[in-house]
């Protein structure tokens, strides 16, 4: 009795098997790519034939005229070096909400106030976003807020010699509203952002 | 300042609106599935049924006792923590990894095989830099769906148990392990990973994406990096069922806060509902089952109270902020840790109800919560998540706590400790002090362990009262079968991955077949037709009593801790200097 619960043990897991992690990820995958093509490949943002990014996934920008992203702490080591917003280690600074690390009003050791100073240094001023001296929960955060875009208009435009009203527009034009009115924050695509500028 | 943002209030309200709405018929045909009654899905799903029973040799009419049941749930449930130890070990040499992963260490292997085969999913790795896709699908998206199905099960029985009078048989494991896949969880998460793959969330098996940088950056060794490596993976299909399952191990080590697993405030929503639907839904199940829906509404309502009560706090602390940021120019809301799509509203609804069930997937970084909104979360894992809990472990710890309510109420007006018609006696006493206090035991004397030898202090990150918070919230998570953590701690370690996976074995197993042990005990007894001396169970009298013995239970055992963790965090950062 106890050998034919074995037996049976074995065939259910191997039916299962074939089942759920088999057919049921093929069908899936399969569909995807019929019905969702580009969607279920990553949403990937091609410019002169080659690949740029993804409208999903942040990147770094800091130099003045490019909007910034949000602090990222998905930096890891593997490329030899210090990489934020790299994708490979996805993940948040998970710092606590009394951590020096986190809110030393040392520019030097407080991940805020090193955002603070780098944003002051370059020119923004008023009170800031909090989206913009705190890292995300994925450290890939392509977005930030409107508030967040508006306070860095003057640089880029400054930066790039642009109008400031074309700068504003290009942000009303790339900003995201919430769905359905109330699902979500109004919130702007950092890079989809970037390109238009670049393309204007 | 504004105490809320309106958005946000609309957004939470018009989730459980939809949530509530889901209860009946979700409910109503879940307990039509386990009584094998026809149904919806009946023409498409009845003959694979047959087929599965007949390759499998199962004689779908013949119910066994408890002890049987439980031996083959167990025997099950073992074989698919050995297949999933191996499929870990053997990466290296497997299929589908086109990014030549190694396998991973012993202490890893045996954690996330653990924590995977008991509905943990608790991960001291990060799914892009360790696990292949064969990993992912053929070991992690199976287990994603047997476990919860596994969970199914016990509940099923129990409610069996309280509604069959003195028989032996509380039912057919494989018979109920196979419906609750084949009706339930399977069609829900094929439809939901279709839905996913819409919005943005990847399937695939390609080879990572090597995406050229807009503006190179500047490496911390002064080189240049112009290319970032971005995962690919099958990650829609692995996503539906994570969320669906309460399972909650992440595809990428960001889990839900990654884009490619939810990237947009309507996935987010979703992703909510999915997560919440099954567990709460188990409550109409079980009134329906029981012949007086009247009895699952009030565990229904007594849920929903302390998740909303818990919600509000957490809310309002994380949307007020922290002060020592505030000091620095700096205004808004808590976002350390948050996706902006999400915002507070987004971001706390999906930690309270990824706590509040086992689901333990996150889209925000509970570690930098505001102490007051992370300490809730950490409190509602506490309560041994039952409100509403896992799928199917939420709702049988729960009905501990019912009968445990029953017996001191009893005890206390001098009525008989009756429930749904069949005597509280000692035998069940025990089983449901054992279904309620297992993890917490689990909980204390594992953290208490940590915090004294230098093997667990030395993976905390963050210093003071919140690391005392870290190593309790990892123990809490593990014992309860949650898998979400305050990520700073490093549990990638020979103690951590041993000790949390020694805690999510009992958290699981012992409650678990504590449960079918007094699903035995019940099904035997006479049915007792209710008389003047019996103590409703279905008024708002019973219901507030209810939340008063899961919170003395849960809350008195840990007031100590949360006093020294949270507590005192919150004075510290709210304190003038």
């Amino acid at each position: 009795m106890k050998l034919r619960e074995i037996k049976r043990v074995l065939l259910m897991l191997g039916i299962f098997l074939v089942l759920l992690a088999v057919i049921y990820p093929a069908v899936v995958t399969l569909v995807g790519r019929v019905a969702f093509p580009g969607k279920e490949a990553g949403s990937l943002i091609q410019k002169h034939g080659r690949v740029v990014g993804s409208s999903l996934i942040g990147q770094q920008f800091t130099s003045p005229g490019y909007f910034w992203p949000r602090p990222s702490a998905a930096a890891s080591t593997l490329l030899g070096g210090s990489m934020p917003y790299d994708p490979l280690a996805s993940g948040g600074s998970n710092l606590g909400p009394t951590n020096p690390k986190l809110v030393s009003p040392d520019p030097a050791v407080g991940e805020v106030s090193g955002a603070v100073r780098a944003l002051r240094n370059s020119g923004v001023s008023g009170p800031l976003p909090i989206d913009l001296v705190t890292s995300s929960g994925s450290g890939l955060d392509p977005d930030i807020t409107v508030e967040a875009a508006r306070a860095q208009a003057a640089r880029v435009a400054a930066a790039r010699h642009m109008p400031l009203a074309t700068v504003e527009q290009l942000i009303d034009a790339h900003t995201d509203s919430r769905w359905l009115g109330f699902i979500g924050t109004r919130r702007v695509n950092v890079l989809e952002l970037n390109l238009a500028l670049d393309a204007s | 300042m504004q105490n809320f943002e309106i958005y946000d209030l609309i957004e939470i309200a018009v989730f459980f609106a939809v949530l509530l709405l889901l209860v009946k018929p979700l409910g109503g045909y879940m307990a039509k599935v386990f009584q094998g009654e026809k149904n919806l899905l009946s023409p498409v799903m009845r003959p694979l049924e047959r087929l599965i029973y007949r390759i499998a040799g199962i004689d779908e009419k013949k119910e066994t006792g408890w002890k049987r049941y439980a031996f083959s749930l167990l025997l099950f449930n073992f074989t698919l923590m050995v297949f999933i130890f191996l499929v870990l070990l053997l990466q290296g040499v497997l299929p589908l990894n086109p990014e030549g992963l190694p396998r991973f260490s012993l202490p890893l292997a045996f954690n996330t095989a653990v924590s995977f085969a008991t509905n943990t999913n608790w991960q001291a790795y990060s799914g892009e830099s360790t696990a292949s896709y064969f990993t992912q699908t053929v070991a992690l998206t199976l287990s994603h769906f047997i476990t919860p199905a596994i969970g199914t099960t016990v509940i099923i029985a129990l409610i069996r148990g309280i509604v069959r009078r003195t028989v032996r048989e509380i039912g057919n494991f494989w018979v109920d392990l196979t419906r609750s896949i084949l009706y339930i969880l399977l069609p829900i998460a094929l439809v939901a990973a279709i839905f996913l793959i819409s919005q943005g969330v990847i399937q695939n098996f390609s080879g990572y994406q090597a995406a050229h940088l807009v503006q190179p950056v500047t490496g911390a060794a002064g080189s240049s990096i112009s290319k970032q490596t971005i995962p690919m993976g099958p990650v829609a299909s692995f996503e539906s069922i994570k969320l669906l399952g309460t399972n909650g191990g992440g595809f990428f080590g960001a889990n839900s806060a990654h884009p490619y697993e939810n990237p947009s405030p309507l996935t987010n929503f979703i992703e909510m509902l999915l997560f919440l639907a099954i567990p709460l839904s188990l409550t109409y199940t079980f009134g329906k089952m029981v012949g007086n829906t009247r009895q699952g509404w009030a565990i229904l309502t007594a849920m929903m109270v302390i998740l909303i009560a818990s919600l509000g706090i957490m809310y309002w602390a994380e949307h007020a902020g922290n002060p020592l940021i505030h000091q620095q120019g700096v205004a808004g809301p808590n976002m350390e840790g948050k996706e902006v799509r999400f915002g507070i509203g987004g971001s706390t609804l999906f930690a309270a109800g990824t706590t509040a069930t086992s689901d333990g997937a996150v889209n925000s970084m509970h570690d930098s919560y505001t102490p007051l909104g992370g300490g809730m979360t950490l409190f509602l894992m506490l309560l041994s998540e039952v409100v509403p809990g896992g799928v199917g472990s939420g709702l049988y710890t729960m009905l501990g706590f019912v009968i445990i309510a029953v017996f001191v109420a009893g005890l206390m007006i001098g009525r008989t400790p009756e429930y749904l018609g069949k005597k509280i006696e000692v035998r069940e006493m025990w089983m449901s002090v054992i279904i309620v206090l297992t993890s917490g035991v689990s909980v204390l004397i594992f953290s208490g362990i940590a915090l004294l030898i230098s093997a667990g202090t030395s993976s905390i990150l963050n210093p003071g009262p919140h690391g005392l918070s870290e190593v309790l919230y990892a123990f809490a998570s593990g014992s309860n079968n949650n898998g979400s953590a305050f990520a700073g701690l490093n549990a990638n370690t020979s103690f951590y991955n041993f000790t949390l996976g020694a805690g999510m074995l009992l958290g699981r197993f012992v409650p678990a077949v504590a449960a079918l042990a007094m699903a035995g005990s019940l099904a035997v007894k006479k049915y007792v037709p209710p008389s003047v001396g019996t103590l409703p169970t279905d008024n708002l009298t019973f219901i507030g009593w209810l939340i008063v013995v899961v919170l003395i239970v849960g809350a008195l055992t840990f007031l100590p801790a949360l006093g020294l963790g949270p507590i005192i965090e919150h004075l510290i950062m709210t304190g003038r200097k």
